[in-house]
């Protein structure tokens, strides 16, 4: 009878071992997976209660976690609201997150595998989890002015230091004030998110890098940086620049923006071209290039390839895949069916600054712990050499003569030397062009590039022009850049 | 081995009962330590019911440590403190869920439900009282043999009382509950003790004709078939609970106890086999033909296609809980469906982990393991029946409970014992314990007759015969 009992309790046990080995298999092995499902409201009631940490420019937050009283413990608030709304994002309880806060999650809410030292202090002492710091590259008076710039219009603002890629202004209009969506109360939540969402000049988009623009004649610099690399062109290489120049393959001739041949010469240098931003002088270029080599150009300043990691839905510029004869010739101006962010038309700026070396753009700067010891520090990093310094300096000294001489004359700064170029890109027949203006300054030390696009605004059709629009706001935010 | 062989010194058993006392101190001490612990980390305050809860749970653990020391003091001394540590643990996260239940319902604007921790701890106490009743008026386990006939018909009548139109209710889907005076009942918790008596004082009898008379076949000894009869029986009402109850964890734990107990006393294997085809049999045809056993499978092979559903939710809690937990007081075990009940289980896992759940699993352990200790060591083969079928109705109900819970098997609803928010389960539990207790009493007590002999003599001399 007793060894009856006896296997009775080995089985017992083993019902019991059971028991552990799924619960050990649930608990510290399928926990990730569990935990990262849409559906798991818990995790995010709990992630909602976390001291999130600020999200800092310098040492000023531009996004912070305060105590709310609530069942929810802290209320994210942003002080800037809309002013650096692209680039942190915004905290929801109903409809998740989107920027910084989205991507640096796990930092800000502490939960990443770099801050598990710190996270089993806190269990050991019985504090509740805090999440880390993120500090952002952004300059504060570099990103005012871009807000302040891009006033009563619709367009984006990019800025860069040149020599490392630290995105030092990102600007975005229509904007949105994150403070609606991380509000606790639900329905004001919905009901600014509906509104949000059913507006027609999309203020959730982050202009700067979530859309698609036809670049115009700023893509010329990547046209002009082609010629240039290919030996078969110099700055004062003459190029044929009628007033209309007849395509093969069409009836629709390339003409040029005023109507008339490119500074007065049916022959104009590629630096006078460039100048007066002539589209005969650039399509022959284009032409004779051939598609794969612009594309190639393209690649080597980062098109067809997703620009920066630390923002999501960042959109991939493009050059088109397999453009007939007038095609390349539209393509080699920035139309037909060119496609690039103003992020990427910053880079080419960047590139050019960088003595033909684009870095890969970023974010952040740094992420901390909440006793303010560094997790992580970002460090430069070359994405290609996009053109050798001589083209560089080359192309350089053509930019800062469009902004003396040319059509980039709004973005002059008195006392500081800045090389640019201008962009005007046709869209659809009914509705207005999108001006362009990217530059960078100082031309012989870059210390900031920039590109500014104005999709809408409210002026006269005919007075939609790089020069007028875009190359004022160019100035503000490199002068901010600048001052300091 | 010298000692032994010459079996001439007389050991004085201990009664142990410093120890118990010292682990009983240790149970509260945690319990009551829990308690403030929520209480500090939810609403940032000692709780004001500190000191009725550990009232509560410390007398009361106190009161049943001297009812032993005084009517059973050769009791086996670890059994009590791991009821108690259970118990107070419980109502802890009762008390623990009651506040989260209260502040969703506060920021929802709804008036929160009344806290069910003062309610369990009420429980706790009139299950105590049984404790005592059975502690003092039952002085020798083996009395209860007169019973055996009175005790299986009353345990049938408690299994069938909530079929009964007017006094059974319907809650979740199963007709397990009765209603009288106002006041909710689960006569099958009773069943359980009933039928265990009944089951051991049927065994004492016929074991011997169900041991001898056989024929054996594919190298199985096989009772007789007119034997099978009992076994028969017990197989029909428990499909028969399961059919008219929707009861799937009670008719598992049923047919169970009985087939165990059918093994401890013939040590023959085959009624195993018998028992355990007839289950897959049954369960299988309960799969096929009812549809609730049908959704409980699709449930658990995959707890995600439902939305909002008990398992899933209970999973998401522990997967959330990982191997620490989230902290006493710092997850969300509300959010859970019957949280305070059925799940708790899983509410423990949140909050304190992996390490907190297996901690619990290991006190469970102990308890079973105790039970079947004291059936090995008790002189008669009726105390050894009871004891083996009451620590065994322990290990199913946790492995059945806990395994639905945390996805190793279907869920069903049994309560958890101790731990699980429900009067008459607490209360049938005190009774167990007490049981078992009374039953060790016997087994470690000193016999009278001089002459010691040991527990493999007396088993080697049950086997002979």
């Amino acid at each position: 009878m007793n060894s009856a009992i006896r296997r009775l309790a080995v089985a017992a046990i083993i019902l019991m071992l059971a028991l552990m080995a799924n619960s050990t298999y649930l608990q510290a092995f399928r926990s990730n997976e569990i935990n990262g499902r849409n559906d798991n409201n818990r995790v995010r009631d709990s992630q909602f209660s976390v001291n999130r940490g600020p999200i800092l420019i310098g040492s000023t937050p531009v996004a912070q976690s305060k105590e709310s009283g609530d069942r929810f413990k802290y209320q994210r608030t942003y002080p800037a609201g809309q002013v650096y709304a692209p680039v942190t994002g915004f905290y929801s309880y109903l409809y998740g997150r989107g920027g910084i806060e989205l991507t640096m999650n796990s930092e800000l809410n502490g939960s990443d595998p770099s801050m598990a030292f710190r996270r089993i202090i806190d269990v050991i002492s019985n504090r509740p989890q805090q999440g880390g710091s993120v500090t952002l590259t952004l300059n504060a008076a570099a990103q005012q002015a871009a807000y302040t710039g891009l006033a009563g219009k619709t367009g984006a603002v990019v800025a860069i230091e040149p020599k490392t890629g630290r995105i030092l202004a990102m600007a975005s209009r229509p904007s949105y004030d994150p403070n609606q969506l991380a509000s606790h109360d639900n329905e004001k939540v919905a009901s600014a998110w509906k509104n949000l969402n059913a507006d027609k000049d999309k203020p959730l988009s982050n202009r700067a890098v979530q859309e698609l623009y036809p670049p115009g004649s700023t893509f010329k610099l990547v046209t002009a940086a082609a010629a240039l690399s290919s030996g078969k062109f110099a700055p004062d290489t003459k190029v044929h620049s009628p007033a209309e120049l007849p395509l093969p393959q069409t009836t629709v001739p390339l003409v040029n923006e005023d109507g008339k041949n490119c500074g007065g010469s049916n022959n104009a240098t590629l630096t006078v071209a460039l100048r007066y931003s002539c589209n005969t002088a650039f399509g022959t270029v284009g032409m004779e290039l051939g598609p794969d080599a612009l594309r190639e150009q393209a690649a080597k300043f980062g098109f067809g390839a997703r620009p920066l990691t630390e923002l999501p839905s960042v959109a991939t510029s493009r050059f088109p895949g397999d453009p007939n004869q007038p095609q390349t010739a539209q393509s080699a101006i920035g139309q037909f069916d060119v496609q690039a962010t103003p992020l990427q038309m910053a880079m080419v700026a960047a590139g050019i600054a960088n003595k033909g070396e684009v870095m890969k753009p970023y974010l952040v700067q740094n992420v901390r712990t909440p006793d303010l010891k560094t997790v992580s520090e970002t460090k430069p990093e070359s994405l290609h050499q996009a053109v050798t310094p001589q083209v560089a300096s080359q192309l350089t000294a053509m930019m800062v003569d469009v902004v003396a001489n040319g059509t980039g004359k709004p973005g002059a700064i008195s006392g500081v030397q800045v090389a640019g170029k201008t962009g005007t890109a046709q869209t659809a027949k009914d509705r207005p062009p999108f001006a362009w203006f990217t530059a960078f300054a100082p031309a012989d030390d870059p210390k900031v590039a920039v590109a500014v696009l104005i999709e809408k605004a409210d002026v006269a059709r005919d007075d939609v022009a790089g020069g007028k629009l875009a190359a004022p706001i160019a100035k503000k935010v490199m002068e901010a850049v600048l001052g300091q | 081995m010298s000692i032994a062989s010459t079996s001439v010194i007389q050991i004085i058993p201990r009664t142990r009962r410093g120890v118990e006392l010292l682990l009983l101190v240790i149970a509260i001490a945690v319990s009551v330590g829990a308690y403030v612990n929520i209480g500090i980390t939810v609403q940032d305050k000692v709780p004001a019911s500190t000191g009725y809860y550990a009232a509560g749970i410390g007398l009361l653990a106190l009161i049943a440590h001297f009812a032993l020391r005084y009517r059973a003091p050769y009791a086996d001394p670890v059994l009590l403190p791991c009821a108690v540590l259970l118990n107070g643990l419980g109502v802890a996260m009762i008390h623990r869920i009651d506040l989260g239940l209260a502040i969703v319902a506060e920021a929802k604007g709804n008036t929160p439900k009344a806290a069910a921790a003062p309610q369990q701890i009420t429980w706790t106490a009139v299950g105590i009282v049984l404790f005592l009743v059975v502690i003092l008026l039952i002085r020798d386990h083996r009395r209860l043999q007169a019973l055996t006939y009175t005790a299986g018909l009353a345990g049938l009548v408690l299994l069938v009382l909530p079929l009964i139109p007017g006094l059974g209710v319907n809650l979740n889907g199963a007709r397990i509950w009765i209603r009288l005076a106002g006041m909710s009942f689960q006569p099958g918790e009773f069943a359980k003790i009933c039928l265990v008596v009944f089951f051991a004082g049927y065994l004492v009898v016929k074991r011997d004709v169900l041991t001898l008379a056989g024929h054996r076949f594919l190298g199985l000894d096989l009772p007789r078939a007119r034997d099978l009869g009992p076994i028969g029986i017990a197989w029909a009402v428990s499909l028969g609970v399961l059919v008219f109850e929707s009861d799937l964890g009670s008719s598992l734990l049923f047919f169970g106890l009985f087939l165990f107990l059918l093994y401890v006393s013939t040590e023959r294997a085959g009624w195993l086999i018998i028992g355990g085809a007839l289950f897959v049999g049954g369960a299988f045809f309960a799969y096929t033909t009812f549809g609730h056993v049908h959704r409980r499978v699709t449930d658990w092979l995959d707890p995600w296609a439902i939305d909002g559903g008990q398992v899933k939710l209970g999973l998401m809690g522990q997967a959330w809980g990982g191997i620490l937990g989230r902290g006493l007081g710092q997850g969300h075990p509300e959010a859970t469906l019957y949280a305070q009940s059925d799940m708790i289980i899983s509410s423990f896992a949140e909050e304190l982990g992996l390490t907190g759940l297996i901690a619990i699993l290991l006190v469970y352990t102990l308890i079973i393991e105790r039970g079947l200790r004291t059936a090995l060591g008790c002189r008669d083969i009726f105390g050894k029946l009871i004891a083996t079928g009451l620590a065994m109705s322990f290990a199913l109900q946790v492995f059945v409970i806990v395994g639905g819970v945390t996805g190793l098997i279907p869920l069903t609803g049994l309560a958890t014992p101790f731990m699980a928010l429900g009067g008459t389960s607490l209360v049938a539990n005190w009774a167990i314990i007490a049981l078992l207790l009374r039953i060790s009493d016997q087994a470690r007590r000193p016999q009278t007759p001089a002459a010691p002999v040991s527990d493999e003599t007396i088993a080697m001399a049950v086997q002979k015969q």
